[in-house]
């Protein structure tokens, strides 16, 4: 555990801050096996180097288009993906060397809610069986005491006890949702990976959901790994928050600085796409609008990812990577130009280039 | 927009789908107006009944279980919930347009982009196979496809989910459609992505002047597109008004709530406010309001009687029995 010291980059954070989560370098390259020996022809490099820690008591929003590589990142840190190459530490302790024992002795302090809860709840379980089943595998609670933690857990949730003993096929999306939060705390975690916790949800519903969490994670301390495509719910979530693209992260800020300073042309060109829902601003917004498509991560460019889509690609962005560094204190890029990008706000109206053009 | 000219009006429109476990009301009565070349956004969330509206239009529910109960939908001079099948054909795909949200459901695999395109030039027009190959190519360059003559040849799994949304959009153009229909044709798509194809749309606009209907749950795609704007809930339009007007001075609960709900990209807000309780179960043919039970401003008139839609200023309509801006029921309730 190393305390680091916050600079003033706007963080409006203690001094010192603990690091529950440190990820350095972490690599996931799935193999792509083709003809009849099932020859290795290659790798999908779905997560391909990224470092950054996560603080005690934050929620770490990771934000990215479908394929960056976000989602992959979540269940490696979890170790339910195992690692290519990198490590994971959780409170100093580095995963990878953890036998299946002593990983299953820390997994009651990690936890994970998922997407769709329709596919991650047994449709064959009652709701109690479903929460107290972490209960049950780690020896935490017999009998009556088992029950009376059920109960608990559900009013934590906001579900009455009377829904114990129903089926997640009686429940609205909203609810079955609630139903996997209520699975995730049941152990007293630290830490939670939330993967699109409410992505599957309806507007009105969505709103229910995170205030939810918010309050789970006052109440219970939690520390969150917020994965979401939703820029807006991020911003309105997030401690800090770091943008994915084609499994690496190219930029890291305190949620603040990232929206009204973004530096990396693609946070900058992701900002500016993201619809406001107030007519004026959006008669007067200025848009990049990238062209193309993420290219795929089996056959990712050379250098710097994003120079296919980049504006301000420029030779040294296909020839180099560029280097992981921090522009002020807190703030994260991986950009050989980030001093160059133009500084004009990108969300509300502006006068100034969103990027400028490279000749 | 000056001297609006009505291209489609819809009226008392009412779907029902007879399932097994009970009828379900997915339109309880719906009636609009879409003028030329006007941008209509129309919102709502899952069961609001926003597509089913517009599927109705057309008649491209299942019949049965669907059945279209009441209503009219004048286009042209015909109605289009009458008219013989044969005459429907015609109109669906020629005069109006569709695009659907998931463009890979949508599209045939099996058939090359460039057929898809000139099936309809085909059916709907007497061109000639060189010119329906030309007006196809034509179109794939309308909405940004490279290299389109080459992918005349091309299958749809050959092409990227924003590059098949295209093709959806090129296709439902072909016949130079009066009304464009579009069902959420973002929602399955990255941010970015869907930038380029409201960027598409908007540039469409100006040349074609073709009249839209967007449908989206997202309040945020349709603010910098729309003219107009339907909410629905329910089955049912509750608020009707001008973009501008809808979003600075929503008069109808729901949409108030709704507003609240979503986070804002451009300011970081406390608590979201959330709207409690869930959407409507349609098993029963509304007779109160169906916001009622979840409604911060619930009195006695609303659980007994369903407020029609009620106009507050020429272009505002909303139904709701309480006058949000004077904070007491309205006038003669």
């Amino acid at each position: 555990m190393v305390p680091e010291v916050a600079g003033n980059g706007g963080a409006p954070v203690d001094a010192a801050r603990e690091v529950l989560v440190s990820v350095k370098d972490l690599k996931k390259h799935f193999p792509i096996m083709q003809g009849v020996f099932r020859r290795q022809v290659g790798s999908v490099k779905a997560v391909d180097g990224v470092t950054f820690d996560i603080y005690r008591g934050e929620t770490l929003g990771l934000v990215g288009e479908s394929g960056s590589g976000k989602s992959t990142t979540g269940r490696v840190i979890l170790q339910l993906d195992k690692a290519t190459s990198g490590t994971v530490s959780f409170e100093g302790q580095d995963l990878s060397t953890l036998s299946s024992g002593e990983m299953r002795r820390l997994r009651p302090q990690m936890q994970m809610v998922f997407q769709d809860p329709h596919a991650s709840l047994n449709p064959r379980m009652t709701v109690s069986s479903i929460i107290s089943e972490p209960l049950r595998e780690h020896d935490e609670a017999g009998g009556d005491d088992r029950d009376e933690k059920v109960d608990e857990l559900l009013g934590l949730v906001g579900l009455a006890p009377r829904h114990a003993n129903r089926y997640p096929h009686e429940f609205s999306g909203g609810q079955r949702q609630r139903i996997g939060i209520a699975r995730a705390i049941a152990l007293n975690p630290d830490f939670i990976v939330c993967d699109e916790p409410i992505a599957a949800l309806d507007v009105s519903i969505q709103a229910q959901v995170v205030n939810l969490l918010e309050n789970l994670q006052d109440l219970l301390r939690l520390t969150y790994l917020f994965i979401s495509h939703d820029l807006s719910m991020i911003r309105h979530i997030a401690d800090r928050v770091a943008v994915m693209y084609l499994g690496r992260i190219m930029e890291l800020a305190e949620c603040n600085r990232l929206y009204t300073h973004p530096q990396h042309p693609y946070t900058r060109a992701l900002l500016s796409a993201v619809p406001v829902p107030d007519p004026t601003i959006e008669a007067v917004r200025r848009r990049v609008i990238l062209e193309g498509d993420i290219p795929s991560p089996a056959n990712p460019p050379p250098g710097c990812p994003f120079n296919t889509r980049c504006p301000m690609a420029q030779e040294r962005c296909v020839e180099e990577v560029p280097e992981w560094r921090q522009i002020e204190s807190g703030h994260w890029v991986a950009c050989h130009f980030a001093e160059e990008t133009p500084d004009t706000p990108v969300i509300t109206a502006s006068s100034g280039p969103i990027l400028t053009e490279s000749e | 927009m000056t001297n609006p000219t009505p291209i489609l009006e819809v009226k008392d429109l009412q779907t029902q789908f007879h399932t097994q476990d009970g009828t379900v009301h997915a339109i309880n009565g719906v009636s609009f107006v879409l003028n030329k070349g006007e941008f209509l956004g129309v919102v709502g969330e899952s069961g609001s009944g926003k597509s089913v509206t517009m599927m109705s239009l057309l008649r491209l529910i299942p019949i049965p279980p669907g059945e279209i109960v009441s209503g009219q939908a004048m286009f042209e001079g015909r109605d289009l919930i009458t008219m013989e099948l044969d005459d429907l054909r015609s109109v669906r795909g020629g005069r109006i347009g569709f695009i659907f949200q998931d463009p890979l459901t949508s599209l045939n695999p099996v058939l090359t982009i460039g057929y898809q395109i000139m099936e309809s030039l085909r059916i709907h027009t007497d061109l000639q196979e060189k010119a329906r190959e030309e007006r196809a190519v034509e179109l794939l360059k309308l909405v940004g496809i490279p290299g389109a003559t080459k992918r005349l040849d091309s299958y749809p799994h050959e092409l990227s989910g924003g590059m098949r949304q295209r093709v959806m959009i090129a296709m439902s153009l072909a016949c130079r459609p009066r009304v464009l229909i579009a069902d959420e044709p973002t929602t399955a798509l990255d941010v970015t992505i869907q930038a380029q194809i409201i960027e598409l749309i908007r540039d469409l606009r100006e040349k074609t002047n073709t009249a839209v209907i967007w449908i989206t749950h997202d309040l945020g795609v349709i603010a910098g597109l729309a003219d107009r704007v339907l909410v629905m809930y329910g089955g049912l339009i509750v608020e009707e008004a001008p973009v501008a007007e809808l979003y600075a001075h929503p008069q109808h609960p729901y949409t108030e709530g709704l507003l609240g709900s979503i986070p804002r990209l451009d300011q970081k807000g406390s608590k979201l406010v959330n709207i409690k309780g869930q959407p409507p179960n349609l098993y029963e043919k509304p007779t109160s309001c169906p916001f009622a039970p979840r409604c911060p401003y619930v009195f006695d008139r609303c659980r007994v009687e369903n407020p029609p839609l009620i106009s507050i200023s020429e272009s505002h309509s909303t139904a709701c029995w309480w006058d949000m801006d004077n904070k007491r029921p309205r006038n003669g309730s």
